[in-house]
């Protein structure tokens, strides 16, 4: 008897305690223990679907039509006679429309060569944070390029088949706060037809990018693509480019110094031939128009 | 004894009972919408965390502010990385009281009249609100709205945009609570 009465005082002792406990504990804190335990996806790595000229791990959300006007200058060292480069100009247009979030599909023609290029690009990781950590964001690219410029003789002119070239990109990135992101993108580029027997048909590079936030709406970017095994033919240079986002908003407008005057993976890779640190510096610009199309939830 | 086990049961009843002045929501919806003649912006929120004690009056509210949910994808990344920087500030609480709470619960009125301090982007200002609050023994249903001005929270809009986003957007809460044990 003694016994159950000791165990019902034991009993109420600890309710009463554990009710008085909660009931002095701050409504925020019922609300903060109560709340669910969530994996955060890592959104908005970069501004843009693309760093400076090669793409970021970034795609644009389900039913957005992108509109991309790209155009990069001559040299800034053709000097007054050129007006710093402004003279002459390569022009990509292109439309990238997503299919669904993870995965993009794009045309695009540059004035330079009269190329056309294609390009899927599928995001398949996500950098995540809070429950279910995952330290990167990976995308993968895949691009096709044709040259269309007639700069064959004319009783020898070239299949399709020729004129192709296909790139291939892992783009592998990380936000690591709110301000810095870094991209790095192994890339390998397959050549249908080489201009000589020892350029390799098979190019191997690795691009590096990266952004700073300097305030909400800007950021710096930069991109550096090293080939080990470049084109033997021309003197080609590893691309480097830095550039500024500014964001508006429904577009974000990129202004860039660049040693590429391409906007093609396969040609601003492989076949760069300016000197940035002599000079050899394009000044161009992208502007990307995003229009929602269908219902988006 | 038995008088012990009595008053025992008794007691847990009457803590049980207590404890019962406490209700709570994890599904609680908050919206926002920002009217200007350029364009419309709402986003809504159904992951809102909310609790209400009888008892005192006491109401404490929270969210994250990345469970909004925009029309346009890209509307949502500007909200969260450019204006609310919700990497910095991921959520935005309440914590307030009931004015009328004794009027409600006698039924004299079905308007709630709600005081406190509502915090976001990590600027903590002094709110009322109205709505109708709804008291029944297994529900507190609350549905109420209130203007807040986007200044007032240090929320920088760059100029190019300041005529798509409105200087005061309308809050709408609606808060279905079932008893917290």
């Amino acid at each position: 008897m003694n016994h159950s009465l000791k165990l019902s005082c034991i009993f109420f002792t600890f309710f009463f305690l554990n009710t008085t406990l909660s009931n002095s504990q701050d409504l925020l804190d019922i609300l903060e223990s109560e709340t669910p335990k969530t994996t955060e996806i890592v959104s908005a790595i970069f501004k843009g679907t693309r760093i400076a000229n090669g793409h970021s791990v970034e795609t644009r959300k389900k039913g957005v039509l992108e509109f991309l006007i790209s155009h990069r200058f001559g040299r800034v060292n053709g000097g007054f006679y050129q007006l710093f480069g402004l003279d002459e100009s390569n022009i990509r247009f292109a439309l990238e429309y997503a299919v669904s979030d993870n995965f993009t599909l794009g045309l695009g023609r540059s004035s330079f060569d009269k190329s056309y290029d294609g390009f899927v690009k599928y995001r398949l990781l996500q950098q995540k944070t809070s429950q279910n950590t995952f330290p990167v964001s990976v995308t993968l690219v895949g691009s096709m390029a044709q040259k269309t410029l007639r700069d064959y003789p004319a009783d020898d002119k070239p299949d399709f088949n020729d004129r192709l070239a296909y790139t291939t990109q892992v783009l592998i990135a990380r936000k690591f706060n709110s301000a810095i992101s870094l991209q790095v993108a192994p890339t390998y580029i397959h050549r249908n037809t080489v201009p000589t027997f020892q350029d390799p048909h098979d190019i191997l590079a690795l691009g590096i990018g990266g952004r700073m936030k300097i305030t909400n709406q800007v950021s710096v970017n930069a991109e550096y693509f090293y080939s080990f095994n470049p084109i033997e033919s021309i003197t080609p240079r590893d691309a480097f480019s830095i550039s500024v986002d500014i964001e508006t908003g429904g577009h974000v407008f990129q202004l860039m110094m660049s040693n590429a005057i391409t906007m093609i993976e396969k040609s601003f890779i492989t076949e760069t031939t300016g000197n940035f640190f002599s000079g050899d510096i394009h000044l161009g610009f992208n502007i990307s128009r995003a229009f929602h199309l269908g219902n988006k939830k | 004894m038995y008088r012990a086990a009595l008053i025992c049961i008794c007691l847990l009843f009457s803590i049980i009972g207590f404890s019962q002045e406490r209700y709570i929501t994890k599904q609680g919806y908050i919206s926002f919408y920002s009217h200007t003649p350029v364009e419309d912006i709402k986003a809504e929120n159904n992951q809102v965390l909310s609790i209400v004690d009888l008892s005192t009056g006491n109401v404490a509210v929270t969210l994250l502010m990345k469970s909004f949910e925009f029309e346009k994808a890209l509307m949502q990344e500007h909200f969260n990385e450019n204006y609310v920087e919700s990497d910095k500030y991921p959520k935005a609480s309440f914590e307030g009281e009931i004015q009328n709470l004794k009027e409600i619960l006698d039924g004299e009125n079905g308007v709630a009249a709600i005081t406190g301090d509502l915090t976001v982007h990590g600027i903590t200002k002094p709110i009322t609100m109205e709505g109708k609050l709804k008291i029944t023994d297994d529900a507190v249903n609350f549905d109420g709205s209130f203007m807040v001005t986007v200044a007032d929270y240090e929320i920088n809009i760059p100029s190019v945009v300041a005529r798509n986003i409105a200087k005061e957007v309308e809050v709408t809460c609606k808060l279905e609570h079932t008893p917290y044990r």
